[in-house]
């Protein structure tokens, strides 16, 4: 099997995927009791009303029907009318959207900005002070709560030492700069707003560890791990024998046979953070996906909800895709094992 | 057979830190037993309002201060104990049973059985289980503690299945197999009494990481106000309503919190012993 057809047959594995998400997503959406229509118009409105609303639900289809227009429409873009705020979904989403991915973009490259070095530290100094301080790290970091991260970094970072603003994306004094990507480092990057750039950063970095601080300690105890598994490799022994630089044989052989597993469960940690980007957006009153998808729950909003599963769900097999094609390149083997 | 002196718990007992989970997850167990009766005002749990005292920071009579409608919220918070540790028994007692039947036959019996088996865990396993929780929570009646219980568990599951289909492919192949099917054992004697004992000691293990990790999304849904609904004292909710009046009153969310991540952190140390102890992989 090529490179190519490894791939292919990823995508097409993600394809699949995607359509089984879709399937339960739609199936718990459909099969809950009550009906949609009465809920969305509450418990005031004429029959006639909720009849004429389900009709333009399709809710007197067959719910094989139903499913068809359904994923029809999900790829041309229109995800029905959100009975919460009574807006097309995919306006909702894209104007949510951005602040989450945003915000878990900045997380996933604190995570590998921090989590691997400190993987290479503690494992070139093991049981030293740095090795100790990563293990707490990677230990409190699974076990505490993102929410409880947001709040106790708040507190510390932001009200006993305030050098970190909190609430919202930027300051609200400035002037957004003009939507392109959504992305506001982007944006005002694109316009050369450099003080919209530093305000939109130094509003990311308390959010951004909140949300990464469990991933890097996964990924330090990973990087750890491997790095001293690889290092007791013949090969490398073979290196130092022919008296290569210590430099050379960690950047060259050693680090990135050890990165591969990191790499692999990368997919899993974004997975972890756009769930966790939930709670950490509620205590930092950040406008993104989650303060979205919590009104539209609450709300009993179907069209909403489902729509905020679906993109999210999308989001994390497009990752992994992305995921598979970086361990492709730096493990070519995987097509053999496949 | 005196179980502590099985080489079992020799090995248990060498790491400190797996020791001091235990005392941790005993004590947490302990306190929400007997909770009414060792805590300082046990008619705080419900509907209650003193508003002389509200909002005290933490002090000799309030070690955790109080709420702002004047609650202990020590009291409240090993009460809080009662609702994690029953959701995180629960959840497990309706994901692991499934999860373990869905891995068994998938591994077991093969073929197409375990094509569509296995292709309905990747999709769940697709989700992320915060989010399916969510939507699941979302799309069923108002948020209440026996929904966040059910839509944990339709989250959990897929990893059961995916850890006994694991070891069921790897030892399926094992003489002892061979021989029950030789003698005409029943596939159903096969899978629970040959394959299901193997997998015991790493279920174990999960299973005790995975009651702190559920009790962990438990908090986060209540935290969004999805789990259990005032005036039941839950820990997530508690943090939550703090949350609001940071950082004046930090006592609010602080002191539920940790104790959310001192529970989780027992359950993680423990598991983490069980998986030297029996020397598996979960």
């Amino acid at each position: 099997m090529s490179a190519a057809q490894y791939f292919l047959r990823r995508t097409f594995i993600s394809i699949i995927v995607f359509f089984g998400v879709s399937i339960v997503i739609f199936c718990l959406a459909r099969l809950i009791p009550g009906d949609p229509a009465r809920i969305a118009l509450g418990p005031f409105a004429t029959k006639e009303m909720v009849e004429q609303l389900r009709e333009t639900l399709h809710l007197n289809e067959s719910i094989f029907i139903q499913y068809k227009i359904f994923i029809v429409n999900f790829f041309q873009g229109d995800l029905g009318i959100s009975t919460y705020t009574k807006r097309p979904v995919i306006i909702d989403v894209i104007s949510y959207f951005p602040a989450t991915f945003e915000l878990v973009l900045m997380a996933g490259t604190l995570m590998l900005l921090i989590g691997i070095p400190l993987g290479i530290l503690s494992g070139k100094y093991k049981d030293t002070f740095i090795d100790h301080i990563a293990r707490i790290i990677s230990l409190l970091g699974v076990v505490t709560p993102s929410f409880l991260w947001a709040i106790i970094l708040m507190l510390l970072f932001a009200y006993l030492i305030p050098i970190f603003p909190v609430h919202e994306r930027m300051d609200e004094t400035l002037d957004p700069p003009k939507i392109v990507t959504g992305l506001l480092l982007i944006d005002s990057l694109l316009e050369g707003n450099f003080r919209v750039f530093g305000d939109a950063f130094s509003h990311l970095i308390l959010p951004g560890f909140a949300l990464a601080l469990p991933a890097i300690g996964n990924v330090a105890r990973l990087t750890r791990t491997n790095l001293s598994d690889v290092y007791e490799k013949q090969y490398i022994e073979f290196a130092k024998s022919y008296s290569y630089s210590e430099f050379k044989i960690a950047t060259k052989y050693a680090f990135k046979p050890a990165s591969i597993p990191t790499v692999t469960i990368i997919g899993l940690d974004f997975a972890f953070m756009l769930g966790n980007a939930f709670l950490v957006e509620i205590v930092f009153v950040w406008p993104g996906l989650a303060k979205y998808g919590v009104e539209v729950i609450l709300a009993k909003d179907l069209n909403g909800i489902v729509a905020t599963a679906l993109i999210i769900t999308t989001f994390f097999l497009i990752i992994n895709m992305f995921v598979d094609f970086i361990v492709l390149l730096l493990n070519p083997r995987i097509i053999l094992q496949d | 057979m005196n179980i502590f002196k099985t080489k079992y718990f020799y090995k248990y007992s060498r790491n400190p830190l797996s020791v001091i989970g235990l005392v941790i997850v005993t004590t947490v167990i302990l306190l929400a037993l007997f909770a009414p009766y060792i805590t300082p005002f046990p008619e705080h749990v419900g509907p209650f309002t003193d508003f002389y005292n509200k909002s005290k920071p933490p002090s000799w009579e309030y070690i955790f201060g109080t709420d702002k409608i004047g609650r202990d919220i020590f009291t409240r918070v090993i009460f809080g104990y009662r609702i994690s540790l029953t959701l995180g028994v629960v959840v497990l007692s309706i994901a692991v049973p499934i999860g373990v039947a869905m891995g068994l036959c998938a591994g077991y019996i093969g073929r197409k059985t375990e094509l569509i088996l296995m292709r309905i865990t990747d999709i769940f396993l697709a989700i992320p289980a915060l989010v399916l929780a969510l939507s699941i929570i979302g799309l069923l009646d108002r948020p209440n503690l026996f929904y966040t219980m059910i839509a944990v568990s339709m989250a959990w599951w897929p990893w059961y299945t995916r850890l006994v289909y694991n070891i069921t492919r790897s030892i399926k192949t094992e003489g002892y197999i061979a021989a029950a099917e030789i003698m005409g054992a029943s596939k159903l004697h096969i899978m629970f009494r040959e394959i299901l004992p193997n997998c015991l000691p790493s279920l174990l293990t999960k299973i005790t990481l995975d009651l702190g990790f559920v009790i962990l999304v438990g908090s986060s849904l209540s935290f969004l106000g999805l789990g259990a609904q005032p005036p039941t004292p839950d820990l997530g909710t508690m943090v939550a309503k703090g949350a609001s009046f940071l950082p004046d009153t930090w006592w609010f969310s602080l002191f539920p919190g940790f104790a959310i991540l001192i529970v989780v952190l027992g359950f993680n140390l423990v598991g983490d012993g069980l998986k030297d102890m029996f020397d598996v992989d979960v």
